[in-house]
């Protein structure tokens, strides 16, 4: 068994959340091998050796890989990939865009957004927006699988690992970047934020939206939508929670006028404790919250910001 | 251009999900089954396409058991022009995995010729986000995923995909597979009278073996279970309470 981790970086910087928990799924079978190809290595790399569990750092330095786009992982790139049985990437939006697409090449099917490793060849995955739990067996001789990382704890930061050039010239002359749209925040990253404050349909406007900021601020916490918060305007796309959003499970989660649809719950059931304040006592969400408050949202939360 | 679109027939997104007493799946006999919402929303962009005059043909593909013959009439009262059952199981619970997916579809697309695929980024029952992928490698197109927005050029399309981050923008050269996301667009319903055109469409019905491909599994399930289940909490009393729990909470 030799196991690959293709490390997420974007533009030079190392999704480190997300890449040590994949690392830690990875390493439940051994030590691993990451992939650590960028236009910029030399941070992203150092932080890597410095992740337990990894033996091998191996370092990709070349402008087709800023933007991670999933054609650039071509060439003699996958000979080295070919040779490794485990490859394991998170199951993020880069990981989802490019161990599919390696799986196609390799004539691999790939095991999705797994929550657990049971052993070398056999793993857990939710399916039906988290209404059930599959344990599958894969057959092929390289396992890709990418990871659900909210399940997973990061790996501690006292590794030492060797740092390895690669020397390759991988091509892409399929797709080309033409720009990002993201917003710069000094709030904690939604995938791994302690505590998130959720805002859904009931918030009513973007305006209105600012009192669920307001209270993450002055919780320390990331803000989170619902899907008709986010359709509606109020939020950006990637504050999104659920089945087609991010998935988290911080220690407190903190819905507001959502109302607890499957497709919400699939992205913030695993929370440690739930709190829900709806006006509606019938809402789905009171089935799933440790503790709810039944009453209108504009009147509760600018007091709770108040008094914490 | 001609547009290809695959559609999927799953359980209704309205309906839960019942894990079947002996373990061994979903149970899907005598539940309501719907073309995948994802996939709806890449019909109805590949309806927009060539309303615009940018496409003269759409084609809807479904792959698993007969009845699939209602999820390509849907697609074609919605305004497909043609379509493509490919009947690879008779068993409902046999879900056709989306490696297989990728190599009839590449079979179908290396008769069939299309420029552009619009594919649904997830099926809703699995889960699994691959299929456009694994179909894109296959081909050795380019791909574009999780699209919001899509321009379509000369040679090439314009994508804009949600990403965690938020959104980025990409050029994709034509001939190109494309995973779509909620956003991109709300999907019409079929009316009355496109329903009844809908049912004089041609629906050409094949086998995987018409397409030279094999049906393999690479994934066994060996066993579907319940997640852990929460309990129904407290109901609160007063917001004082509230912000007692909230701090017990926070940082703890
Ligand atoms: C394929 C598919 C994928 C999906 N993926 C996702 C996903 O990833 N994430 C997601 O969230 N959804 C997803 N959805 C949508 C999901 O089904 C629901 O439509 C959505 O979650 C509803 O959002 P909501 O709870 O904010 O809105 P609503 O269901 O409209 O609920 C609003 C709630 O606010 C309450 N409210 C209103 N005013 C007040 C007030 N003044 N004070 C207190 N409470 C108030 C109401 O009582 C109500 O409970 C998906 C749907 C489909 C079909």
């Amino acid at each position: 068994m030799n196991i690959l981790v293709l490390a997420e970086i974007n533009d030079g910087e190392l999704a480190e959340d997300q890449t040590s928990k994949t690392v830690s799924a990875a390493s439940t079978l051994g030590k691993v091998d990451v992939l650590c190809a960028s236009n910029k290595c030399a941070d992203a790399s150092k932080k890597l050796a410095k992740m337990e569990n990894i033996e091998n750092v191996l370092v990709l330095e070349d402008d087709l890989f800023t933007h991670s786009l999933a054609e650039s992982y071509s060439d003699t790139l996958l000979d080295t990939i070919r040779l490794y049985s485990h490859i394991f990437a998170p199951s993020s939006s880069f990981g989802k865009n490019v161990l599919p697409r390696i799986g196609g090449i390799l004539d691999v099917m790939v095991v999705s957004d797994i929550s657990k490793v049971i052993s070398e060849d056999t793993f857990e995955r939710p399916v039906y927006a988290g209404n059930a739990i599959q344990t599958v067996q894969s057959i092929d001789k390289i396992k890709l699988i990418s990871v659900r990382t909210s399940n997973f704890d990061a790996v501690p930061l006292n590794g030492t690992a060797n740092i390895k050039n690669l020397d390759y010239k991988c091509s892409n002359n399929l797709t080309t970047f033409i720009e990002n749209k993201i917003q710069a925040s000094d709030r904690p990253e939604l995938t791994s934020a302690k505590v998130v404050v959720s805002g859904g349909r009931g918030v009513g406007s973007k305006e209105n939206f600012e009192i669920i900021e307001g209270l993450a601020d002055k919780l320390g916490a990331a803000v989170g939508a619902s899907r008709a918060a986010v359709d509606s305007g109020f939020a950006p796309n990637d504050w999104q929670v659920g089945q087609t959003g991010k998935v988290v499970a911080p220690d407190l989660y903190v819905a507001v006028g959502i109302s607890g649809a499957i497709q919400h719950l699939a992205g913030m059931k695993d929370s440690k404790v739930i709190v829900a304040i709806n006006k509606d006592e019938e809402a789905p969400i009171f089935q799933v919250a440790d503790f709810g408050l039944v009453d209108d949202l504009f009147k509760v939360v600018p007091e709770i910001e108040k008094k914490i | 251009m001609k547009i290809l679109v695959p559609v999927k027939r799953v359980l209704d997104y309205n309906v839960k999900a019942r894990v079947k007493a002996d373990g061994s799946g979903i149970d899907l006999a005598n539940v309501k089954m719907s073309m995948n919402p994802f996939d709806e929303i890449a019909l109805e962009e590949a309806i927009r396409i060539k309303e615009k005059g940018n496409a003269e043909e759409i084609i809807a593909v479904s792959i698993g058991v007969q009845q699939n013959q209602e999820t390509l009439r849907t697609a074609l009262a919605m305004g497909a022009d043609r379509a493509i059952l490919v009947v690879a199981t008779d068993d409902v619970q046999n879900d056709i995995e989306p490696l297989t997916v990728a190599n009839i579809l590449a079979a179908i697309c290396s008769k069939e010729k299309p420029s552009l695929i619009l594919c649904g980024k997830q099926a809703i029952d699995n889960d699994f986000n691959a299929t456009a992928q694994m179909l894109a490698a296959k081909l050795q197109w380019s791909q574009a995923t999780f699209a919001s927005e899509i321009e379509v050029k000369k040679d090439m399309i314009r994508v804009t995909r949600e990403v965690d981050g938020g959104l980025q923008t990409i050029d994709a050269k034509i001939p190109v597979v494309v995973s779509v996301d909620l956003r991109l667009n709300e999907p019409r319903y079929a009316s009355l009278p496109n329903i009844m055109k809908a049912k004089r469409k041609p629906l050409e019905e094949i086998s995987p073996a018409d397409l030279a491909v094999e049906m393999t599994q690479r994934l066994k399930v060996i066993k579907t279970k319940e997640p852990n289940s929460r309990e129904a909490g407290l109901i609160l009393e007063n917001i004082d309470q509230l912000v007692e729990k909230i701090q017990e909470n926070v940082g703890g």
